[in-house]
């Protein structure tokens, strides 16, 4: 681990404690895994905190672990993911909250601590349903005026479920279901590639 | 006395001026603007949600297509998550080449914003002349990829091919005489080396050209200074990045502070503006002119010198050549599985960024160890500008909300992906 990952990595642990659930370093990056409870609080702490300073809020990431390794989810399905960077002291961190109700996913909106957080949870509600609260205006941004459904969730088809066309007759565009049937080109295959393996790479 | 309220005025999608697809609600008292509500989304196309439905290489080209003006930029910071998941290290020749071609793109992005920035505030000329310089780097992108735009040259693992040794030629024809087809070859006999270095050389005249036409020109400072201006600590909190942040006062680059490739040997400066104002970030574009044409001109010499491969020679990630496939049993099954299956890539998630043309263009990408991506998430530096229009606006009048959409260097393929 590069000395730069260790400073961070003890900053981050020394102003947050015990409300780290998780922590990962994996390939040069941090993950910090906190409950959905907790997360105002971190963010604050995160941005203000002057050995974190983490000043912009690069980019919110609705997830959604539904089927992730073609395995039965344990555990909350949602979470979002927050990609922050420090342009003080050159760091960067991701922080991942899982919604803890999977019917409802909510989480606490960012838009106070960062001005910033505004469109991208608006896009992670538009496409996952996930709810922010606190956000003060949260539409659609991204699909059609009207859209039902949250498209990026795993169980959305892709191919959609509706298809719009203009009709003649009636002088308008109509919305119906798709016509098109849903393929597979690729099937999804998971290959353990020794490669990869890192009992095998300890070894060598 | 009659009652004065505002009014409510609706801007595209369909307005030369709205660089694409924009639909502007903006709310209006008089001709000040006192709120505007982007609508977006009306070019989403669910990229990130198709690359869920294909193996990796397979998306390359839909990356292209997501900021359609600086395309090898975005093919690079999703190259580059692939290989990070991967684990695989390219070859110093093909990090010369992705570096030349960011460079060369962003040469690209630059001009067309500048041109279609002027062309929205009243200047025409400027347009003409951009694009008039900008067809020579879209032959580059041709002779190396067989496209003009969308190229899918950068794979994980190096790049598709290496330079070609001549450049694609003009024929007469019925339209075009022997002379003037000879007067557009004439730069064209040697390499694509050759063909660059030519343009480098000729570049930065151009530059000054723009420069005399706009950079003191009365009416251009009056439609730029001191529109849409952004504190620095405002930019950091909006999630600027790119020129935008750059305008402001704050020297943040990725190719200076977390180096890619081999940004870290060369040798160039990264502007930075004062008051974060349009034409403080008009400015900073125009130096990213030079800066650029300096690291490609570096690129050249090196390229020149250093021959080697420009892919790594591993068959899970890379096809075996043609000839191999011809007698060789092993490289027939690696092509054919590459072709129909693809490549598995280890679990894990990674964030790779790029300083792309507009700003920070990020690739999140998380794998589950499938040979398709389990999520994919392309951050674009257009949508978080974009959200900050309202800010810029407030208080301006109706003409400068062009000025700063065309300061914010917005592209809708990017921000509705």
């Amino acid at each position: 681990m590069p000395a730069n990952l260790e400073a961070l990595k003890a900053s981050v642990d020394s102003a947050l404690g015990d409300r780290v659930k998780k922590s990962v370093v994996d390939r040069g990056e941090i993950t910090v895994e906190v409950a959905a409870a907790d997360l105002l609080a971190v963010m604050k702490t995160l941005r203000d905190e002057p050995a974190l300073a983490f000043s912009t809020l690069i980019d919110v990431i609705g997830m959604d672990y539904d089927g992730f390794a073609n395995e039965v989810r344990e555990g909350p399905r949602y979470a979002v993911v927050y990609n922050l960077l420090s342009i003080v002291h050159n760091w960067r961190l991701r922080v991942k909250v899982f919604a803890p109700n999977d019917d409802l996913p909510v989480v606490d909106s960012m838009i106070d601590t960062w001005a910033g957080a505004n469109w991208f949870e608006r896009e992670a509600f538009d496409l996952f349903g996930i709810l922010f609260t606190g956000h003060p205006d949260l539409r659609r941004i991204l699909t059609d005026y009207g859209f039902i459904g949250h498209p990026f969730r795993k169980d959305f088809p892709l191919i959609g479920n509706v298809e719009v066309r203009y009709d003649a007759d009636k002088q308008r565009v109509v919305y119906e279901p798709v016509s098109i049937e849903a393929r597979t080109l690729v099937p999804k295959v998971i290959r353990s590639d020794n490669r990869y393996d890192p009992a095998l790479k300890t070894q060598k | 006395m009659n009652e004065i309220r505002n009014f409510t005025m609706n801007f595209g999608p369909q307005h030369p001026a709205a660089h694409g697809v924009l639909r502007l609600v903006l709310e209006m008292d008089g001709e000040v603007i006192q709120k505007a509500d982007p609508h977006i989304g009306l070019l989403h196309r669910g990229t990130e949600k198709l690359a869920e439905s294909k193996p990796f290489n397979q998306s390359i080209g839909y990356m292209d297509r997501l900021d359609y003006v600086s395309m090898m930029c975005n093919e690079h910071a999703y190259v580059l998550a692939i290989e990070r998941l991967l684990g695989v290290t390219v070859p110093v020749r093909a990090q010369y080449i992705r570096v030349m071609f960011d460079e060369v793109t962003r040469i690209l992005n630059h001009l067309m914003w500048l041109g279609s920035h002027a062309l929205d505030i009243g200047a025409m000329t400027v347009f003409l002349l951009a694009f008039k310089e900008r067809e020579d780097l879209m032959d580059c992108y041709e002779a190396v990829s067989g496209t003009r735009m969308h190229a899918t040259y950068y794979r994980p693992g190096g790049v598709y091919r290496d330079l070609p040794d001549s450049m694609p030629k003009y024929q007469s024809s019925k339209w075009r005489t022997q002379k003037s087809a000879d007067r557009l070859n004439a730069a064209r006999q040697g390499s694509m080396l050759d063909f660059i270095d030519e343009f480098v050389a000729r570049f930065p005249k151009a530059v000054d050209e723009y420069e005399t036409l706009l950079t003191d020109n009365r009416i251009w400072k009056q439609r730029t200074v001191n529109i849409g201006v952004v504190p620095p600590e405002r930019a950091m909190a909006l999630g600027f990045t790119g020129a935008m942040l750059r305008g402001s006062g704050i020297a943040w680059d990725l190719r200076k502070k977390q180096p890619y490739e081999v940004y870290a040997d060369l040798d160039f400066d990264i502007p930075v503006g004062v008051n974060g104002d349009c034409y403080d970030r008009y400015l900073v574009r125009i130096e990213e002119f030079r800066q650029s044409t300096r690291i490609i001109k570096q690129c050249i010499d090196w390229l020149r010198n250093n021959p080697g491969p420009v892919m790594i020679d591993d068959r899970k990630v890379r096809p075996p050549r043609r000839e191999e496939m011809k007698g060789d049993m092993e490289s027939l099954i690696h092509h054919f599985k590459l072709f129909t299956e693809g490549y598995s890539v280890p679990e894990g998630e990674t964030y790779a960024a790029v300083e792309a043309p507009k700003g920070e263009f990020g690739i999140y990408l998380i794998s589950d160890g499938a040979n398709k991506p389990y999520r994919l998430k392309c951050r674009a530096p257009g949508f978080a500008h974009l959200s900050a229009l309202e800010e810029m606006c407030k208080g301006h009048m109706l003409a400068d909300v062009v000025a700063v959409i065309g300061t914010q260097d917005i592209v809708f393929g990017e921000v509705d992906r």
